[in-house]
């Protein structure tokens, strides 16, 4: 299949990396793709890592993004535990640990984010884990249990379906947040208050607005988070959920423009024409949003896959979407769309006590954003408005008994 | 196992054998045929491994959740034999389904 020449090489091999190459054929790119991936398996999906795979509803199989099979059969070649050391971008080459030298056509960046850790006194102890990566997760998994304790740094959605994905196992889960709220950094008050209601009814527990000191232990494994005014929480495990930072040293060092991520456009391709990033580690363009973003999100990691394959590979562009993203926590299926960072009115749908609502961010008369929470047509219908930025009726949107079908409609 | 043929919009045919437990999109997207996208790997969130039930296999694949219902009714080109393809399981009884792709996913 594979034409003379170096052809593409893409460094990452989570979900941006795996689906670009898979893309690349797809789009019927006839050159060689290489995938440098540090972990030691193939390209996987990460969401279920704190969801269903952790409950244990997913098997390892069920998170490989592809058929073992693919890579050979799509003359793929998959490199795995190899770590990218440098770009040579004069001579078009990237420099593997151990000094091997890979030459390519064209770069792909997928390098992703790592999780942010904590640099407290016994950080370093046993029992103390971010969850990114598929070991961090089987981990995790083995601390989990009835009658086990879970304490949870950081009141994101990680820390959360982590909590979920906890009680569910049996695990005894306490939260601690440093924000007066949860999810303070990405969503509204009134989605807050509706979670940590739904987790302590069952069973977790808050520390809201904590300052923690550090981590306690024996033996070198922790026994207790540490908070300032003298508590200490008990745990067997604490995972660290508290936010990720892109991976774009490598990009930097070989001088791309990098600003809270690689700075990427509509294509995904870098200020160098030879060279694309995707993903987790790029600082995109948001048109709706007429501002720049770096987006930790699967459906964004597929849309610039997307996006750098059919530059690649001479295939139309594909159209752009608005970004999205889901999360699972017991019986709760989330579905977020949009950005609020310039709405400037909430519009809520439905009663949050029936747990099934949806909060509307908007601008005048424009939907900006969604939070739909058990409400899959508000999430569909939203996710579509925010795209066509249609004006909608405020009060047809606020009365759950005009179908979102019409209020789509106008 | 059960030999799934996949149809893409511009009329491609891919055969596989889809493993008893995979979803119906699970057994395309892992063997990459275009068309499906399914964007949340499962997770009835996306709408977009919509596929058409080719008519015979209707009465197998099972009937639509109220959660599956409500994502496709914004999805485009719906039928009444389009479902979403993660939530079909496959199982020996599928043995042979033919599914059909929409234009696109989005």
């Amino acid at each position: 299949m594979s034409e003379p020449g170096a052809g593409v090489v893409i460094v990452g091999g989570g979900h941006a990396g795996g689906s670009a190459a898979a893309f690349l054929r797809q789009y019927e790119y006839q050159g060689a793709i290489t995938i440098i991936g540090e972990e030691p398996i193939a390209p996987y999906q990460r969401p279920p890592l704190s969801k269903a795979w952790l409950k244990g509803e997913a098997d390892a199989e069920s998170l490989a993004l592809k058929s073992e099979d693919f890579y050979a059969e799509s003359h793929i070649d998959l490199r795995l535990s190899t770590t990218a050391f440098s770009i040579d971008r004069a001579a078009k080459t990237v420099m593997l640990e151990g000094g091997e030298t890979v030459p390519y056509d064209v770069l792909i960046l997928a390098t992703g984010a790592r999780a942010r850790r904590l640099t407290l006194p016994g950080s370093d102890l046993e029992g103390v884990q971010v969850l990114r990566t598929a070991a961090d997760a089987e981990v995790l998994k083995l601390a989990l249990g009835p009658g086990k304790r879970l304490a949870v740094i950081g009141g994101g959605y990680i820390g959360l379906e982590a909590a979920a994905s906890g009680r569910a196992l049996g695990a005894d889960v306490a939260v601690i947040e440093a924000q007066p709220r949860i999810l303070a950094r990405s969503s509204c008050e009134l989605l807050s208050s509706f979670f940590t209601d739904y987790h302590r009814a069952r069973g977790v527990t808050f520390e809201l607005g904590a300052v923690i000191e550090g981590f306690v232990g024996e033996a070198g494994h922790v026994t207790g988070v540490k908070l300032a005014d003298g508590r200490v929480i008990a745990c067997d495990d604490a995972v660290v959920g508290i936010g990720i930072i892109p991976n774009d040293e490598l990009a930097r060092d070989a001088g791309l423009a990098c600003a809270n991520g690689i700075v990427v456009d509509l294509e995904s391709r870098t200020d160098d024409p030879a060279v694309f990033a995707i993903g987790d580690v790029t600082n995109r363009p948001m048109p709706l949003y007429e501002r720049r973003d770096r987006l930790e999100s699967v459906a964004n990691a597929l849309e610039q896959a997307k996006q750098a394959a059919a530059a690649i590979a001479g295939h139309p562009a594909p159209p752009l979407e608005v970004t999205w993203n889901w999360s699972d926590q017991y019986d709760i299926k989330l579905q977020l769309a949009g950005l609020s960072v310039d709405s400037d009115e909430i519009l809520v749908r439905g009663d949050p006590a029936t747990a099934r609502f949806a909060v509307f961010h908007l601008k005048g008369d424009v939907i900006r954003a969604v939070e739909a929470i058990n409400a899959p047509a508000e999430f569909m219908a939203g996710k579509q408005l925010i795209g066509s930025q249609k004006r909608v009726d405020r009060a047809k949107l606020a009365d759950t008994t005009v179908s979102m079908k019409l209020v789509a409609a106008g | 196992m059960a030999k799934i043929t996949y149809v893409e919009f511009n009329g491609k045919e891919h055969v596989v054998d889809v493993k008893t437990g995979l979803s119906v999109m699970e057994g395309a997207v892992k063997n990459n045929i275009p068309g499906i996208d399914a964007d949340c790997g499962g997770a009835c969130a996306c709408a977009t491994c919509h596929v058409y039930v080719d008519q015979a296999w209707v009465g197998k694949t099972g009937s639509q959740s109220a959660m599956e219902e409500s994502m496709l009714d914004f999805a485009e080109n719906v039928e009444p034999n389009s479902r979403l393809s993660c939530q079909i399981k496959v199982s020996d009884d599928l043995d042979g389904l033919v599914v059909r792709m929409p234009q696109s996913q989005h």
